[in-house]
């Protein structure tokens, strides 16, 4: 007779995990630990962007009586807004300043993104980077009422323009005025996108692309702008963005002649408690800035 | 000596516990010291600076009060605070006058009675105002009030050609002509000088016809502005006309030592007004009814004409006689001194309506026209 030797009793498992397969088990606990890092965002977002978001709406149905504010549900906001010229001309011009901002934007700060990711060595990068930032510690409102001693015509612009015998060029209340606030608004932070995705490009490709007989210039528009294309459009979706809802710029260096449609919210709820066609404004303008993302992050990340 | 022992430690225990109690105690005796010290607070809604020392520093020291402002910018914005707060969040709100009757229809603020107000001191014209009164009900004291007219830059624009709402339209000044970012006073400036009496009362034709001057001073014009823009705009000469403001801008520019004016044009101006109510459920009515006695008495009234935020002209005439011997030379700026043609003289001689909201049109539809004309 064998002595039968004894056998190691079973590891108590947790149930939910014993009740799943061993070979789906990391698979389980990855989407656990998925579940759980994503939990907080989506509830950040559910807080503070679905759920105000829905209430938006729902306001936009609501009416004003004796300047308050009456829960309903009618479409007359939206019929008054959608009708009225002013709103579509509004509409247009802060689309195509947005889309204007975005493109001269990405442009300018191209080459500054392209010295800072290809030329400079790592201190120089970082005294640029620091550079960009140093912007943001100051309030945007300030910045762009310092821009208007410079645009002014008697500003110190015109006044060195003046020693020349030219000008006074109008540059203050014009769209001129306007772009260069969007643009202070949002350059630093295009550049800044615009370098860490040109960074990322590889160093290979570009050298294969010389060694193929390929120019410099070509090989930006062959290789490295191909490469960085999603970083280089999300830094443009940043600046439309920021430019779309910027109500500073059009107001102080734009002299509010060419209104945008954030002016439109204030003005329609400055005179009359307008809260529920300032809510139509806004949910166009949502729409336009979601369906625009959406396109941009399609195009970004498409495959080639 | 076991008995001993524990007297003692009772002893000890008393004393601690004695002594944890007066800790405790401490704290709560000095916050109710304090309490006792610390003024009594009034709240007010006001427009900016009707709260800052310049104006209630003297009614504080007096009442041992402190005045605790929660500003706006504009009557509608004021209603909004109004109507999404309780009962009794505002002591006091200053209002201009064609909003008071929307504070009465909304029951946010309480009856007065006129026997606690100066009301014989005040020239004729403000005792009984419109837009106070319900009835012989009032329900809110007249504060302060001033003149919309033709802004201008001294170095630029002639007083002569001021004189009129016609210099909007002068091409010499395409391009330099702002307009203060509310289409009430811009409106009614053209409606004046479309030769409408009644400037915000207006029948569909004269109301087309103003549309359609309107249209005409668009390309004149360089900017929409608001508060800050206006007052930058003046300040650094990118604008040299502005429409619908008057000395409650340029007044704080000039005394500043920039080159701006503000003139009533032979077409006529508007008169903006502020007022002072007590607000429905406040828990500080007495004090609140002191304030507006102090703010109407010849002292609040002279600190309320020379308020560094905005100036302005007051109904009360002996604040004017102290006015002029105290500071003659604002007196004679701001146009009130008796023994000379002031402000009241161009009231009676007709040239000064009230702002007003529109008559016959929905609000809406001004609004609207404004939007409109700003995009054209």
């Amino acid at each position: 007779m064998t002595a039968i030797a004894p056998q190691p009793m079973p590891r108590a498992e947790p149930a939910a995990v014993f009740a799943v397969p061993r070979m789906f088990r990391p698979r389980v606990q990855r989407a656990v630990f998925a579940t759980a890092m994503t939990a907080p965002m989506a509830l950040w977002q559910l807080a503070l962007f679905l759920g105000p978001l829905l209430f938006l709406v729902g306001l936009s149905f609501w009416l004003v009586r004796n300047f308050q504010l009456v829960p309903a549900f009618e479409w007359v906001n939206w019929e008054r807004m959608l009708t009225q010229p002013h709103f579509w001309t509004t509409f247009a011009r802060t689309l195509s300043y947005a889309a204007g901002a975005a493109a001269l934007a990405s442009a300018l700060a191209f080459p500054a993104a392209y010295a800072m990711a290809f030329v400079l060595n790592g201190n120089q990068r970082r005294l640029a980077t620091f550079l960009l930032v140093i912007p943001f510690f100051t309030s945007y409102l300030v910045r762009v009422y310092a821009w208007q001693a410079f645009l002014s015509d008697q500003g110190l612009i015109n006044s060195a323009l003046g020693l020349a015998g030219i000008g006074p060029l109008p540059m203050l209340n014009t769209p001129f005025g306007t772009f260069v606030g969007y643009l202070t608004l949002s350059l630093p932070l295009v550049v800044l996108i615009q370098s860490m995705a040109l960074a990322m490009v590889d160093r290979h490709h570009v050298e294969a692309a010389h060694n193929l007989g390929c120019g410099p210039l070509a090989a930006v528009f062959k290789v490295v702008i191909p490469s960085a294309r999603a970083g280089l459009v999300i830094a443009a979706l940043f600046c439309f963005i920021l430019s779309f809802g910027d109500f500073v710029s059009p107001m102080y260096l734009g002299g509010g002649k060419a209104p945008t449609l954030a002016m439109l919210i204030i003005d329609t709820t400055k005179a009359g408690q307008q809260w529920p066609r300032a809510a139509v404004v806004s949910i166009a303008m949502i729409a336009t800035l979601m369906t625009v993302a959406f396109a941009a992050v399609a195009y970004a990340y498409r495959r080639r | 000596m076991a008995q001993r022992s524990n007297s003692a430690a009772s002893r000890r225990r008393f004393l601690q516990q004695g002594a944890s109690l007066g800790a405790l105690a401490f704290p709560m005796l000095a916050t109710s010291s304090l309490a006792n010290t610390r003024p009594t607070e009034l709240t007010m809604l006001a427009w900016q600076g009707h709260a800052e020392k310049d104006v209630v520093e003297e009614f504080e020291a007096l009442n041992k009060v402190r005045i605790r402002p929660k500003y706006y910018v504009g009557g509608d914005n004021m209603l909004a605070l109004i109507s999404q707060s309780p009962p009794g969040t505002y002591d006091v709100i200053l209002s201009d006058a064609e909003y008071v009757q929307q504070l009465v229809a909304g029951q946010w603020v309480e009856k007065l009675d006129a026997k606690d107000y100066p009301f014989d001191d005040f020239f004729p014209e403000f005792q009984k105002f419109p837009g106070h009164w319900q009835g012989s009900d009032l329900y809110s004291v007249f504060l302060r009030f001033g003149f919309l007219g033709v802004a201008y830059n001294t170095q630029a624009v002639s007083e002569k050609e001021a004189r009129s709402y016609k210099v909007y339209f002068d091409p010499k000044y395409k391009g330099r002509v702002g307009h203060f970012d509310w289409h009430l006073p811009n409106i009614g400036q053209v409606s004046l000088l479309a030769g409408n009496r009644q400037p915000f009362d207006l029948d569909a034709a004269r109301w087309a016809e103003v549309q359609q001057r309107m249209a005409g001073l668009r390309p004149s014009i360089g900017g929409f502005f608001d508060y800050g823009g206006t007052f930058s705009s003046l300040r650094n000469g990118q604008m040299v006309l502005m429409a619908g403001i008057g000395d409650w801008i340029t007044g704080v520019l000039e005394k500043n030592g920039a080159p701006v004016r503000s003139v009533i044009p032979e077409e006529g101006g508007l008169q903006w007004t502020e007022s002072l109510s007590i607000g429905r459920g406040s828990r500080r009515r007495e004090l609140a009814r002191s304030f507006i006695q102090y703010m109407s008495s010849p002292a609040g009234q002279v600190r309320s004409a020379r308020m560094a935020a905005y100036p302005a002209m007051v109904p009360n005439r002996k604040a004017w006689e102290l006015l002029a011997r105290t500071d003659p030379a604002e007196a004679r700026r701001s146009n009130m001194l008796l023994n000379e043609r002031n402000a009241i003289d161009d009231i009676r001689a007709g040239r000064i309506t009230p702002r007003a909201q529109p008559v016959r049109q929905d609000l809406q539809d001004w609004v609207d026209v404004w939007s409109r004309y700003k995009n054209a």
